[in-house]
């Protein structure tokens, strides 16, 4: 399990994050969703112990404060929302860099699979600042795959820790990332992900925290917390979840999107913020 | 998921690592070449070879020969390599920090701080007890180099170091001030220095290798040495920090000790550089650079090569410096801007159409 119990983070006097408890499984895909500047990433920065925080993270219940470096990055990956390179270095030695970090360093196949498996196999030998923004993106993610390119080692479960994952993706490559995602929680895996796509976060996650405002007002299997209500309190926006007749899988439809002050008289937005969105 | 043999790719991949290898043989080469280029020629016409038959033929050398080769152009190979790779390395490990192909020492303070400590030395030095004088002799400017880079360095890190954390944008910041507050400090003490003085700062400042002997060999090199085997443990950690900060921590490199030996190592090694050989422009930019164009970025291959090229290029440009205008010499600081200056601009013309080097 990953845990995280009463994490608060402030920048400055601003409280990002308020005393957020959270918590993921392995063999799931729990995805963090919320508006813009609701503390997603931060909470994401957290878990990863990029921030300093109150409150503490516990990965299979040990604290990841007192796990040195290496013992985490054996456990976990973490795709990084914008990723900036340094030298122009090729596609293959930015993916080599993530073998060095987890455990699969003797295996030489790993990193061509790994671009392999995010459909990038004629780049090779490519710079990776020549590389459109995308690519760059499915690079990164070869990367990660391949500093914990075993879902499940020494009995234990390995972590992919993503920010925004698909943010400047087409959507055939959104669906292949969600679904390598998908694959690595199948396999024992755990995944958290911070979501934008309410759609593919409803086609792809098991588990759904939804976040306002700096907590989370709503955790669980995604078709309990994938409602009207919580999600038009989150996003300060009356929207309507939906079935479509043939799959039976839920989605969000913006086109029945309409002011909250609309919605049932109960329904506020949790951040005031958002409350005058039109939509 | 599956994990797909393919070796085909991997065989690809690796081309660079190969060309890189190669590039490490040729330079080994290369440096020993120089290495007997040096010894070789120089202002007294002294023979090399006639030498070596003498050994050869159990004959003892003559007087001149021992002093020409043994007690001056020996330890100034020597010193003209462990200076040249001293600086060729510490400007690989700073782009390689900083994450910027134009970053050198000079950014971590040494340059400004081993200036000032050589300056004051020079132009102060008379003003000391003359027992501090005599204990000292001739090591005093190389002394004051050393410990006003070094301190400088421990100072900037002091600065930007909170709770444990080094910021290198602060420490990149707080040395532009630092340097700037170094050359005022300088400017007051040359606007102070008399006509000997003057001159002496100047050739200071432009570097020579012409005071290498054996004893500062002794004294520097172990210094040198034992920094760029250090440095050689960074490869790995400063190929991730091109990642960035928080995605080397992820991959697992211990971000915090590399950085901390980083500034150390580079502060040792061109402190003592810089102390022996004054100040010496240009090699621990365009070698690398050099280097990264060639063979790619990557700083395993990147450092040792570096110490070779560096060491190699500086034994070069010291041989052009005595032979120029022998019997007199040239300072190695002007030889080695006159060469590397229009190769450097050469090669970014070049390159102009290439991303970011």
């Amino acid at each position: 399990m990953l845990r995280a119990e009463s994490i608060k983070v402030a920048f400055g006097r601003k409280l990002v994050l308020r005393s957020v408890d959270f918590a993921a499984a392995p063999g799931h895909l729990t995805a963090i969703v919320g508006p813009n500047g609701s503390g997603k990433t931060t909470l994401l920065r957290a878990l990863t112990g990029e921030v300093g925080h109150s409150g503490t993270v516990t990965l299979d219940g040990s604290d990841i404060a007192r796990m040195k470096g290496w013992e985490l990055a054996a456990r976990r990956a973490v795709l990084p929302q914008s990723a900036v390179l340094a030298f122009p270095f090729t596609v293959i030695e930015v993916v080599r860099m993530g073998l060095s970090g987890g455990t699969s360093g003797g295996d030489k196949s790993v990193p061509g699979a790994a671009l392999r498996r995010v459909g990038m196999t004629g780049y090779t030998d490519r710079l990776y600042q020549e590389l459109s923004g995308g690519e760059q993106q499915r690079v990164q993610l070869a990367r990660v795959l391949a500093q914990v390119w075993h879902p499940v080692w020494q009995g234990r479960a390995r972590w992919l820790l993503l920010d925004e994952p698909v943010a400047s993706l087409d959507i055939a490559h959104q669906l292949l990332v969600m679904g390598i995602a998908r694959d690595f929680a199948n396999s024992g895996g755990g995944v958290v992900a911070v979501m934008h796509d309410l759609n593919l976060t409803a086609m792809f996650a098991d588990a759904v925290a939804v976040m306002a405002d700096g907590q989370i007002i709503a955790q669980g299997p995604m078709a309990q917390v994938m409602t009207d209500d919580t999600l038009s309190r989150a996003y300060g926006c009356g929207l309507r979840v939906g079935l479509p007749p043939a799959a039976g899988s839920t989605f969000v439809l913006p086109h029945t999107a309409r002011p909250i002050h609309e919605m049932k008289p109960e329904f506020t937005a949790v951040d005031p913020a958002h409350s005058g969105t039109p939509c | 998921m599956v994990a797909f043999p393919d070796s085909a790719i991997e065989t690809i991949g690796r081309d660079r690592d190969i060309v890189a290898r190669r590039t490490r043989l040729l330079l080994i080469t290369v440096l020993a070449a120089t290495c007997i280029f040096s010894l070789a020629f120089g202002a007294a016409g002294t023979s090399l070879w006639g030498a070596l038959y003498k050994l050869a033929n159990g004959q003892t050398l003559s007087d001149m020969e021992r002093i020409v080769l043994w007690d001056i152009r020996a330890p100034r190979t020597l010193m003209g390599a462990f200076v040249g790779a001293s600086l060729a390395v510490a400007g690989a490990v700073m782009q390689g920090l900083f994450r910027n192909p134009l970053a050198d020492p000079g950014l971590v303070g040494v340059g400004a701080g081993a200036g000032l400590g050589a300056i004051c030395a020079i132009v102060l030095g008379a003003l000391l007890p003359a027992a501090f004088i005599n204990l000292f002799g001739n090591w005093l400017v190389s002394a004051a180099a050393f410990l006003g880079g070094w301190g400088s360095t421990l100072l900037l890190y002091r600065v930007a170091t909170r709770s444990g954390r080094t910021s290198v944008a602060t420490m990149l910041l707080a040395g532009i001030a630092l340097g700037a507050l170094a050359g005022a400090l300088s400017g007051l003490l040359v606007y102070m220095a008399d006509d000997r003085q003057l001159r002496d700062l100047t050739f200071w400042g432009l570097g020579s290798l012409a005071g290498a002997t054996w004893a500062k060999l002794f004294v520097a090199v172990p210094l040198i040495l034992l920094s760029i085997c250090a440095a050689g443990f960074l490869g790995r950690g400063l190929n991730a920090m091109a990642l960035g900060e928080a995605t080397a921590h992820h991959i697992g490199i211990p971000v915090q000790r590399l950085k901390t030996v980083a500034v150390m190592t580079v502060a040792a090694s061109t402190g003592a550089a810089v102390a022996v050989a004054g100040g010496i422009g240009f090699v621990g930019i365009v070698v690398p650079h050099l280097l990264r164009l060639a063979t790619g970025p990557d700083h395993r291959m990147l450092l040792p090569n570096a110490a070779l090229l560096g060491a190699s290029l500086l034994i070069g440009a010291d041989v052009i410096a005595r032979v120029v205008i022998a019997p007199a010499e040239l300072p190695i600081g002007i030889v080695t801007a006159v060469l590397g200056a229009p190769v450097f601009l050469w090669i970014l013309l070049r390159r102009r159409g290439l991303v970011d080097l």
